[in-house]
């Protein structure tokens, strides 16, 4: 089938794995050392990102509707358990440093995302467990002069008003932060 | 659905359901290609509407997690590019 866009050219798919990587590197993150891998994910990233307007993982099929796809938006919530479970994440964009190292052999591996029904009971459970936890947070809350924000893609914690513009460590949007405290 | 035919050798029906950015579905149609078997693959990145969800609803059928590539044997499921099955499926 035909798309309405331009596929990305070599050297934006270059640019962005230069970026990709810096990022990686200096968040203490991995990429996939084989760069033709690498480049075929990245293209994908970019096809997304025009098909959708975000970069949606290139191995997942994402809905369109962005508030449903935070999680699988690159990189994705799964990406840390995943790269320690079993060396890489889902796509395999970012690997462990064993992988790195080639001492772990990378193959498909199992998705950990819930499917939709089971996301939607998950967020309605946590919404009545959190209405419970929620009172007892607001007690600690109370006494601290600013709220804890979580980065839902690498844990990051930080202490302010409102979450960062963009993660410090894993480079994400401020929509991919929880109010932790 | 479209499929897309590979001609090749007759194995019974063989269904690949993939995304077009996925490098693990592209590993998965070439080993299908390098087996020399007949499949039909189809991307269901590309497809909209009606017609994504009939194709999403298909593979949710065999893989309720609806992950791809999703190949379907006849009425057998392999999820994501496993060579030693997909080769002991098709020998």
């Amino acid at each position: 089938m035909e798309e309405d866009f331009v596929e990305p050219a070599s050297e934006e798919v270059d640019k962005l794995s230069t970026r990709l990587d810096k990022d990686a590197k200096q968040g203490g993150y991995n990429l996939n050392p084989d760069m033709d891998f690498v480049r075929g994910l990245i293209k994908g990233l970019l096809i997304n990102e025009r098909r959708y307007g975000y970069r949606a993982c290139p191995c997942r099929l994402a809905s369109g509707d962005k508030s449903e796809d935070l999680d699988l938006i690159c990189p994705c919530d799964y990406r840390d358990a995943d790269v320690t479970e079993f060396g890489a994440c889902y796509c395999a964009l970012y690997v462990s440093k064993a992988v790195l190292l080639g001492k772990l052999e990378l193959s498909s591996i199992p998705e950990r995302r819930l499917p939709a029904e089971e996301r939607e009971k998950l967020r309605q459970r946590q919404k009545a467990t959190g209405d419970v936890l929620g009172a007892d947070i607001a007690k600690v809350a109370l006494q601290l002069s600013v709220p804890v924000w979580r980065c839902t893609v690498c844990g990051y914690l930080c202490a302010r008003e409102g979450p960062p513009e963009v993660c410090p460590i894993c480079k994400v949007g401020k929509e991919r932060f929880e109010r932790f405290i | 659905m479209n499929f897309e035919h590979v001609a090749g050798k007759d194995k019974g029906q063989i269904r690949l359901f993939a995304l077009s950015t996925c490098i693990w579905c592209k590993k998965t149609r070439e080993l299908l290609s390098s087996m020399g078997v007949a499949f039909d693959y189809i991307y269901v990145d590309q497809l909209k509407g009606e017609e994504r969800a009939e194709a999403v609803a298909e593979v949710k059928k065999y893989n309720p997690s609806t992950s791809f590539p999703t190949l379907v044997i006849g009425e057998k499921c392999i999820v994501g590019l496993r060579e030693k099955e997909i080769k002991e499926a098709l020998s």
